[in-house]
């Protein structure tokens, strides 16, 4: 049988690589908050038949010229450009585009989305809000569902592990969108945080499932020593773990290629958490346990 | 043995009925076998019921959200500022009577209004589905609501046919929405019947009266953006500033009356705090790509399934394809706002749904391998996945229970269908896999 547990260290070194990069970045530049939280206006236009950078020093321009003020101007596709910027109201709108379509033709309006920041403030609110009580629910629940394992090892251990590696999936996710974000301009939005809080219970659901095999083989096989009882259980799940992440996967692929672009970010989100919950809860969450219960064991043998 | 039965044509009921709303509204059926040629129109039948007074109507359309439909969404946010605490309840229901009447002027299809207080704020949440006319109308929201008294007009001018109510009523009193102070529902001491009630300021008491004294038997009729509210007649002379609308009014209609007045006694401010105006064109291209995605992880998923867990396999994928006839029925009962968010909610529980049937199937083979008979086996198999399978799905349903009561539109979208589909999963993985299964290994 595949030994796990053995090369526990290894896993989590792994994971640090990840996470590490991450959290620096997160502490260097942070996250790029998208309008619904910070409140602002989000404009695209179709514009053909031109020359895009020469179509987005025009845009830039006439919004100089218009007192409007821009934030970036990105080329969203062949034909349209997405322009981030303060917000600005129906009038304003209708001012540029007018304005536009002197200097660069026929302009179409694709979209537009203006947040004001009231409504920022609360939708920040509400998402720190909703995180902080996903994870006391989450904690909460474990406890519940884990009161009955059996002596001397504890429901509370087992919680604490499951949550330790529910936050390694929202730091894996955070710290990537905090690169991507520096890097790829990819913005923090309402859709990242359902994201997020989708991940928590999935990671859970998976952390769950190899913790439900442990109890059972903690009363089946009583007497064989924790660490293989726990690597044991891993291996018993393991094929259930990968297959149930591979469909999940296999569904989401498919929503990235033909699932259209406003969701793109969002559904990376969710296929980057659904790897990072599956490798946690298999090689993060059940080995720390081990880890605990062995550090409690060497503090036992040393005050006797 | 009798009980398995009875599942089995519930299952079989529920999978056809799903299959008839899952069904579009129209579609052809053409085909030929051998001689014989069909070709035919299939309707979905509607629900629309008689029984005595009760009438049951239901259209089994799918609902899509604006990111996918097209159109245009609005908070406005009231400003409550000038109103008196207590009647800054009436002033909001009348805010979102005038928001809703602006609206309807302009013959924009089914919008939603909805209002909501957050924190100290009042809120009236507007989306109109396609995009008409919405410019104009949002243009409209804005303004204050006009509220007029006007007197009929004079005999000579009546002769000539009039046109509109305009024309009846064209003598301005003076009087207007400022000098009311408010209006509410009140009850006939004697009969009980619901009246409206009327409260004027001081210049408006006064107004109110010099009005009555001119038109005693006569009509006054009130406006509200130029369109008529009610003209009641004028039995005397009013003095004091209050006075009583009669007339044979149902609860609900004394109800809308008084609303509208107040929207006139108690104007707010509205501004448009946030908007999103989304294409008709992206939108249709998004439903096409979501089902597209959506079949094709259903085809990767049923592959996968007969490729891992063979005849079992298959069954599963039966009952997966159940579970999306339903679970899709169910978002056309409810009826479920479905979003692009909504969608990959969705489309995240039919990966999940094969995941219990994975943990039952895995459960399965190893009880196998461990010396198991195969019927045994696959009875053990479900007893034992049992606890993890519900243990991990509660969690997905307790953070899909926190999206929803802090979410608000797209993110509601998701949660809803996200639990939706893990609940049913549970039916279908659960229940569904194993009378099928147990018809297989008889």
């Amino acid at each position: 049988m595949f030994d796990f547990i053995n090369k526990k260290w290894f896993y989590f070194i792994f994971s640090a690589l990840i996470i590490v990069p991450g959290i620096i970045s997160l502490i260097l530049y942070g996250v790029k908050p998208s309008i619904d939280f910070t409140g602002g206006t989000l404009l695209e236009l179709k514009i053909s038949n031109q020359e895009p950078a020469l179509t987005i020093d025009k845009i830039r321009k006439t919004g100089e010229l218009q007192k409007i003020e821009i934030n970036s101007i990105q080329q969203s596709g062949p034909d349209t450009y997405l322009i981030r910027l303060k917000p600005i109201n129906k009038d304003q709108n209708q001012k540029l585009q007018e304005e536009l379509g002197k200097e660069l033709g026929k302009v179409t309006e694709i979209r537009f989305e203006t947040v004001g920041p009231s409504i920022g403030k609360e939708t920040t609110r509400n998402a720190i809000k909703a995180v902080i009580i996903a994870s006391v629910a989450i904690i909460l629940y474990i406890a519940f569902a884990f009161r009955q394992v059996p002596k001397p090892y504890s429901s509370f251990r087992f919680g604490i592990c499951a949550v330790l590696a529910l936050l390694h999936d929202v730091l894996v996710m955070s710290g990537l969108f905090s690169i991507f974000g520096h890097f790829l301009k990819v913005e923090i939005d309402t859709l990242f945080i359902t994201a997020l809080l989708t991940i928590m219970g999935f990671s859970v659901h998976d952390t769950i499932v190899v913790f439900d095999r442990i109890r059972e083989n903690l009363k089946r096989l009583s007497g064989k020593p924790f660490p293989t009882i726990v690597n044991e259980s891993i291996v018993q799940t393991l094929i259930r773990s990968i297959s149930t992440s591979l469909t999940v996967l296999m569904t989401l692929f498919a929503l990235l290629l033909f699932g259209g672009e406003t969701i793109r970010w969002f559904v990376i989100a969710l296929f980057i958490g659904i790897i990072s919950g599956t490798y946690s809860s298999i090689f993060n969450a059940a080995p720390l346990l081990v880890v605990w219960e062995e550090w409690i064991e060497k503090k036992r043998v040393k005050s006797s | 043995m009798k009980k398995k039965r009875y599942l089995l044509w519930l299952i079989t009921l529920l999978t056809i009925f799903s299959f008839i709303i899952d069904l579009p509204q129209n579609f052809r059926l053409s085909f030929s076998l051998g001689p014989m040629k069909i070709d035919r129109i299939i309707s979905r039948p509607e629900i629309d019921w008689h029984f005595g007074k009760i009438s049951i109507k239901k259209d089994f359309s799918p609902k899509f959200g604006l990111d996918l439909s097209g159109g245009t969404h609005l908070v406005l946010e009231a400003d409550m500022k000038s109103i008196a605490e207590e009647d800054k309840d009436k002033a909001f229901d009348s805010a979102r009577d005038i928001v809703e009447r602006r609206i309807n002027l302009y013959g924009l299809t089914e919008p939603v209004i909805q209002q909501t207080k957050v924190g100290s704020s009042y809120r009236i949440i507007v989306e109109i589905p396609g995009i008409s006319d919405a410019e104009k109308a949002i243009e409209l929201i804005g303004k204050t609501a006009k509220l007029e008294f006007f007197e009929e007009t004079l005999d000579s001018a009546k002769e000539a046919t009039p046109t509109s109510f305009t024309d009846i009523w064209s003598i301005p009193t003076g009087l207007s929405g400022k000098n009311l102070k408010k209006s509410q529902v009140v009850f006939d001491p004697k009969t009980g019947t619901p009246e409206v009630a009327l409260e004027f300021d001081e210049e408006g008491a006064k107004l109110f009266e010099e009005i009555t004294k001119r038109n005693v038997n006569k009509t006054v009729a009130i406006f509200l953006d130029n369109q008529l509210l009610s003209a009641p007649k004028v039995n005397e002379t009013i003095s004091g500033g209050k006075a009583v609308i009669q007339g044979s009014f149902s609860m609900d209609e004394a109800k809308r009356l008084s609303i509208a007045l107040n929207a006139g006694a108690l104007p707010v401010p509205l501004t448009v705090i946030q908007q999103k105006n989304v294409g008709a064109t992206l939108g249709m291209q998004s439903i096409d790509k979501s089902i597209i995605a959506s079949i094709i992880g259903l085809v990767v998923i049923g592959f996968f399934m007969v490729v891992n867990y063979g005849i079992m396999g298959l069954v599963a994928d039966v009952a997966l394809i159940i579970y999306t006839l339903m679970t899709f029925a169910i978002f056309k009962l409810i009826p479920v706002t479905l979003t692009l968010a909504g969608i990959a909610g969705f489309i995240l529980s039919i990966g999940m749904a094969v995941d219990a049937n994975i943990l039952i199937f895995e459960r399965i083979k190893e009880e196998i391998r461990w010396g198991t008979d195969q019927l045994t086996a696959i009875r053990l198999g479900f007893d034992r996945a049992f606890p993890s399978i519900r243990d991990s799905n509660v969690s997905s349903l307790i953070t899909c229970g926190i999206l929803y009561y802090f979410g608000t539109g797209i993110v509601r979208g998701f949660a809803i269908t996200l639990a939706i589909g893990i609940i049913v999963s549970l039916f279908s993985a659960i229940t569904i896999t194993r009378t099928f299964l147990r018809m297989v290994y008889k």
